[in-house]
């Protein structure tokens, strides 16, 4: 430790404090102020909690809430997918370099372009659907954005086509770095592709699991209104909106400041909460680890 | 060789062949497209364009101002990234090497709120900002977006920081160097590393980045690319090739930047993730 006079570290944090409290600190206590009141302009009377009954009642936000749990069953998917594409990666398949290139552009390309350039792939008579009709699947050429029970589907589909490039570099880093005498012992000892996976690899990735689930839920809780606004726009109807565009129609097209901060209160809850959950399975695990 | 190894080989192979294609096809398919005539489209939105048209690029460019919003994108981009590396490296200077009291539980919260998702602060920052005339203007976007990505640069700058070895800074302070030319001269040129990874994960952040953009950034001169390709796409919706130019063009600075430094991106991208 450098020795210093007391005050001098607190001028060293001084911008980072002023900066996290500006984006931070004074707009999450705002949001969670404006919730309670029925705002307009910068201000407005404390109704206690009329926002999060006027939420409750509003069916589209039933479905929003709904829409951004039903993303998170695609975490197991890309998490499965990417540690799969990355251990084939690292087994040395001819060209391996050349696919690690290719499975990471997605991640490269922005979401809103994507977005877009999905959006006319899937369309009723897009590029997907006359390539189907062509090879003769027509039974799949489905209305993928026109249908209710489709378009939420279509934009997950996009969402791990993009960020499974990010899965399967960050898995295949990890494998590089990995000490490779327990997997040549395995290989020695004639255990198979699937054994040497679960018994050898799997442990050895436990670390890097935790991690990619955790920034995959919080992707799929939050991070995906740029999708979801250049693909669908949260329709046909209500059947793709999620928790982000809710608060983003009801604060900024609506203007309901006070609806959208009681949502963005509950957002802000769920995914603490969600964090917290992994956190305490993960010492619970290490401890079991510590026993075993 | 056995032929049980062989077909496993050829397994995958053909596994990895198919993923490499469905990844390349929606870049083939915005590629291929930017370069069809509507007509050709309309007729095969999947053949190989033939013969090739540029026209659409000219269209693009005559119809959308990808020079002006690229121009702002970069200014957001640098701005912020310059303004949270410095307020990062100042914090994890003194979280690092600095005894003071708080220092943990200020790295445990900033630490915490790399979790905490930007829409929950869009409504308060809107209304502040709507007070203090910072919307629409380079500055509050760029605070914005600096604030948002100083948690992951002090995170990850405390922990370069701190694997410095001590005795390098030791012989400075003997010399008789501030705390500031140890940081400076010491400190940040040993962590470039470090410094390449946020570079490159808050850039590509903020570079891609629409929602903060698209509410604080509301008038025309001053859209960034992403919020201006979704406003060329409603301008040109029907015209598939057009718009396909100008995804395009939008994607042609990331595609460079990543032919030219995948090595940084996939080490930035993967750097701090990786240790076990």
């Amino acid at each position: 430790m450098l020795r210093t006079r007391p005050w001098i570290p607190y001028l060293y944090v001084a911008p980072a404090v002023a900066l996290l409290g500006l984006v931070f600190a004074y707009p999450v206590v705002r949001v969670i102020d404006f919730s309670t009141k029925l705002i307009r302009g910068a201000t407005g009377p404390y109704v206690g909690t009329l926002n999060y009954r006027l939420v409750w009642e509003d069916s589209t936000f039933h479905d929003a809430l709904k829409h951004s749990a039903l993303l998170l069953l695609a975490v197991p998917v890309m998490l499965v997918l990417s540690i799969f594409f990355a251990v084939l990666l690292y087994e040395r398949a001819r060209g391996w370099r050349i696919y690690r290139s290719v499975l990471f552009l997605p991640y490269i390309l922005a979401v809103p372009i994507v977005g877009i350039v999905a959006s006319y792939i899937f369309a009723l008579n897009g590029a997907l659907n006359s390539i189907l009709r062509a090879v003769g699947l027509e039974g799949l050429a489905l209305d993928w954005l026109g249908s209710e029970h489709l378009s939420l589907l279509t934009v997950a589909i996009v969402i791990v086509w993009r960020e499974i490039g990010f899965g399967i570099i960050l898995f295949l880093a990890r494998l590089l770095s990995m000490d490779e005498e327990q997997l040549e012992a395995a290989r020695i000892d004639g255990a198979g592709w699937w054994n040497r996976l679960w018994y050898v690899i799997l442990p050895e990735l436990r670390g890097t699991i935790e991690f990619y689930v955790v920034v995959a839920s919080i992707t799929m809780l939050a991070w995906v209104f740029a999708y979801v606004y250049t693909i669908t726009e949260g329709g046909p109807g209500t059947s793709s909106t999620v928790l982000e565009l809710y608060i983003y129609n009801q604060g900024l097209r609506n203007s309901l400041p006070g609806m959208a901060s009681a949502v963005a209160v509950v957002l802000l809850g769920a995914t603490v909460i969600s964090i917290t959950l992994l956190f305490i399975v993960r010492a619970r695990a290490q401890r079991e680890d510590v026993v075993a | 060789m056995t032929s049980r190894v062989r077909a496993g080989r050829v397994a995958r192979q053909a596994v990895l062949l198919l993923m490499a294609l469905l990844t390349l096809y929606p870049v083939w398919f915005m590629v291929s497209t930017a370069f069809k005539t509507q007509h050709q489209y309309l007729h095969n939105p999947y053949a190989v364009p033939w013969p090739l048209s540029v026209a659409n690029f000219g269209d693009a460019i005559h119809g959308g101002t990808f020079f002006l919003w690229f121009k702002n994108s970069a200014i957001l981009t640098l701005g912020s990234v310059i303004l949270s590396t410095l307020a990062a490296a100042l914090a994890a200077f003194a979280i690092a090497r600095m005894e003071w009291l708080g220092r943990s539980v200020f790295l445990a919260i900033s630490t915490a709120l790399m979790i905490v998702p930007p829409v929950v602060m869009l409504m308060p920052l809107f209304i502040l900002f709507t007070n203090l005339n910072l919307v629409s203007t380079y500055q509050g976007v760029i605070l914005i977006y600096a604030g948002l990505t100083l948690p992951f640069s002090i995170y990850m700058l405390t922990n370069f920081f701190r694997s410095i070895p001590h005795e390098l800074l030791e012989s400075a302070v003997t010399d008789g160097a501030r705390h500031f030319a140890i940081l400076w001269r010491i400190v940040l040129p040993l962590s470039a590393p470090a410094l390449v990874t946020l570079v490159v994960v808050n850039g590509l952040w903020v570079w891609n980045e629409l929602l903060i953009a698209l509410v604080f950034l509301p008038s025309d001169n001053l859209k960034t690319l992403m919020v201006g390709v979704t406003v060329f796409q409603s301008r040109y919706n029907l015209n598939v090739p057009v718009t396909m130019a100008g995804m395009l063009l939008a994607s042609v600075p990331m595609l460079l930047v990543y032919l030219f430094g995948q090595r940084f991106f996939i080490r930035g991208l993967t750097a701090g993730a990786v240790k076990g």
